[in-house]
């Protein structure tokens, strides 16, 4: 789960991280009544959920309350696109008003679960403000690491030596050790799965501050937080995705007009292949899970439905916990409860698959049986 | 021969009173595995499937001589049940769970280091050995006794792969699911090594899908110490960066884990690549053929 820049700036805060002062504004009133409070200079920051709102013109110095005025009227309702938001873009609704800093020199930190070690891994640069990949890809030697043993967390001795290879000042190299300590508190103990501060600033006075910050959390450790899970904002979400997940479906909107409900991830995103593979484009990932009860299928396929651009459906099931004769009712009263007009080629196999079918056909639907998964891909590409 | 479950295999179900626990013991039992008891704290004494439940794994390891549990814990718990098994030093755990926070695992994994036990999964169908010995939840009457080991980081697509060897006349020595999460107690190379070494396994398919790095590594790990044709499938080519797909690991994040980067990889270790998922089993036979193990690896 995402959040926005101002929350996970107050979450680091609760954590001991240096952020700058500022507030959110939804409105235009609010946005200057919170410069007022920092003295009538600020920047404005747009608030959703994508990197590269500065390039985007999302990110606006105000030297007078005249000035957040005028910017806040400009970036509230404004549809925002980064190279992170797809080309439609994400709409303005709130602003973070905060205080401008005196730079000195902008840093790169970042955490993240890495795969081959098993572990918390703490990666800094002295390349701030520029994407991590790209320094990754074009000066991996100024990306310097650390990797945490979860007994006993981030090593005093290990923040310093990351502050020393990034060139943090001398003097300062004792608060960004505490900075770095801080934010590694605040990823294990909210479980976060990504924390990327970018970039980490210090300033004329002498601070190291986050001056950007980003935190995403693990969605299966979500049940354990929820104040976290009370930052979540449904407007930064596809309609259809947040309709799925009261399910406990897992769906995610693509660009094609080929509909797609399948049992497990794998034979999912290999269904979509399968689609691509013989020209067509699918419309989403659909991921009904092991234990799917008929009325989850129900909804399933009624959010497929609702997707105004598909125009039919594969249904690719591969029973193991999950039993083709619950799928084949729950397609079949799903279809009666919405009224199909859209072709629909299923394709069955795995436990109790002979009960599965046999209620497909009795349904009376114009439904199109599948023997494999090539077979199905290739007789929806050629009906749609 | 097979490798990590055979028909010696003594098992126990962690969490054998919850539905899924349940359900999945008779399967198993019903299969013929060798299902020797199972845990459910506070229903020690009890028996459930006509084997005994016991309230610690610790308990039901000493009673019944068990030296593998299977985990159907929710997400919660399973963590800590995982290393619970870990700690009464039983050889294997798979650990069925899907949906356990992360940093649970980085800590699973740390408490593992230096100790006996081997952990699959989580997130995971499990592992069977046809005829011998079936552990998780995958449809049993699709296996067939073989010669040609299956390792999958997607449960379905193991199915679908098993399906289609079974189809053709192929059968499998043993079909491991390593689990769809980021942080994981087996990785393909530790399963391939074990088919290296199996002599009764001739040749591998090996699934991966978007996400890390491991299928490059087995990649390279294949074309250096490999002895036997190894066939890959990668699910997840039209996947869209920085999106979940469904598993915890399936993610493209900065450019990297790509579907094409990864069968680039394994195309160049020498590894063939099924271009659909149909494919998999007809592509594995058509390498069999090539090499002259069609005859050795066909069910008699």
């Amino acid at each position: 789960m995402n959040i926005h820049e101002y929350q996970a700036k107050a979450v680091l805060a609760s954590y001991g991280v240096a952020v700058p002062q500022g507030k959110v504004a939804f409105t235009v009133e609010e946005a200057v009544e919170a410069a007022k409070e920092l003295g009538g200079k600020a920047v404005v920051k747009a608030q959703i959920h994508a990197g590269g709102r500065g390039k985007a013109g999302g990110v606006k110095l105000a030297k007078s309350l005249q000035e957040v005025e005028q910017h806040a009227r400009e970036l509230l309702g404004k549809t925002l696109v980064t190279h992170q938001t797809g080309p439609e873009g994400k709409v303005v609704k709130r602003l973070l008003i905060e205080q401008l800093s005196n730079i000195q020199k902008e840093y790169y930190i970042g955490l993240v679960v890495d795969r081959n070690t098993g572990r918390v891994v703490m990666m800094a640069s002295g390349e701030g403000g520029m994407e991590i990949e790209e320094v990754a890809a074009k000066t991996p030697e100024k990306i310097f690491r650390a990797t945490i043993d979860p007994a006993v967390g981030l090593l005093p001795y290990q923040a310093r030596q990351l502050a020393y290879s990034i060139g943090i000042p001398n003097e300062l190299v004792k608060k960004a050790a505490q900075f770095m300590t801080a934010l590694y508190h605040c990823f294990v103990d909210k479980d976060c799965s990504v924390a990327e501060i970018n970039p980490l600033v210090v300033t004329a006075e002498g601070d190291v501050m986050a001056l950007d910050a980003k935190l995403n959390f693990d969605d299966n450790a979500l049940y354990r937080h929820p104040e976290i899970l009370e930052l979540r904002d449904l407007d930064e979400e596809d309609p259809k995705e947040i309709e799925a997940s009261k399910y406990g479906l897992n769906y995610i909107a693509l660009d094609g007009n080929i509909g797609c409900m399948v049992n497990g991830a794998g034979l999912a995103m290999a269904t979509m292949d399968t689609i691509k593979y013989y020209g067509g484009e699918p419309a989403n990932f659909l991921d009904v899970g092991g234990g799917a009860s008929e009325e989850k299928v129900t909804e399933a396929f009624k959010i497929i439905l609702s997707d105004p651009k598909v125009k039919g459906i594969l249904v690719n099931i591969f029973g193991g916990i999950m039993k083709c004769d619950v799928i084949a009712s729950g397609v079949v009263a799903a279809a009666r409860q919405v009224g199909l007009d859209k072709p629909l080629v299923v394709r069955l196999e795995g436990t109790n698959v002979e009960q599965g079918k046999k209620i497909l056909n009795e349904s009376g639907l114009n439904i199109i049986a599948a023997d494999s998964l090539a077979d199905a891909a290739q007789r929806i590409v050629s009906l749609v | 021969m097979s490798i990590l479950v055979n028909k010696d295999t003594r098992v126990i179900t962690q969490g054998i009173t919850g539905s899924a626990g349940l359900f999945h013991t008779r399967q198993a039992i019903e299969y013929g595995t060798n299902v020797v008891g199972g845990t459910s704290p506070g229903k020690g004494g009890t028996k459930v499937e006509g084997v005994p439940v016991f309230n610690t794994v610790a308990e039901a390891v000493k009673e019944t001589g068990a030296n593998v549990s299977v985990i159907y814990i929710p997400a919660a718990g399973a963590a800590d049940a995982i290393m619970e098994a870990v700690d009464a030093e039983l050889d294997l755990v798979i650990c069925i769970t899907e949906g356990i926070p992360v940093l649970d695992m980085v800590k699973v994994k740390r408490f593992m280091e230096g100790r006996h036990t081997r952990l699959i999964g989580p997130n995971c169908p499990g592992v069977i050995t046809p005829g011998e010995c079936k552990i998780g939840i995958m449809p049993g009457y699709i296996h067939t006794p073989g010669k040609v080991g299956v390792v999958s980081r997607s449960g379905t697509l193991t199915y679908e792969a098993v399906y289609q060897l079974t189809n053709l006349g192929l059968g499998q020595s043993t079909a491991v699911g390593i689990g769809g999460d980021p942080v994981k107690g087996t990785e393909f190379i530790d399963v391939l090594k074990m088919f290296n070494e199996d002599p009764d396994t001739e040749a591998v398919i090996m699934i991966g899908e978007i996400g890390g790095t491991a299928e490059e590594q087995a990649a390279e790990w294949i074309r250096d110490h490999m002895t036997k044709p190894v066939v890959g499938f990668v699910a997840g080519a039209t996947a869209p960066p920085g999106r979940r797909m469904g598993h915890a690991g399936a993610i493209i994040s900065g450019g990297s884990g790509t579907a094409a980067s990864k069968i680039a990889k394994m195309e160049e270790c020498g590894i063939r690549v099924a271009p659909t998922p149909s494919e998999m089993g007809s592509t594995l036979y058509k390498v069999l053929e090539e090499r002259g193990l069609l005859e050795r690896c066909k069910v008699k």
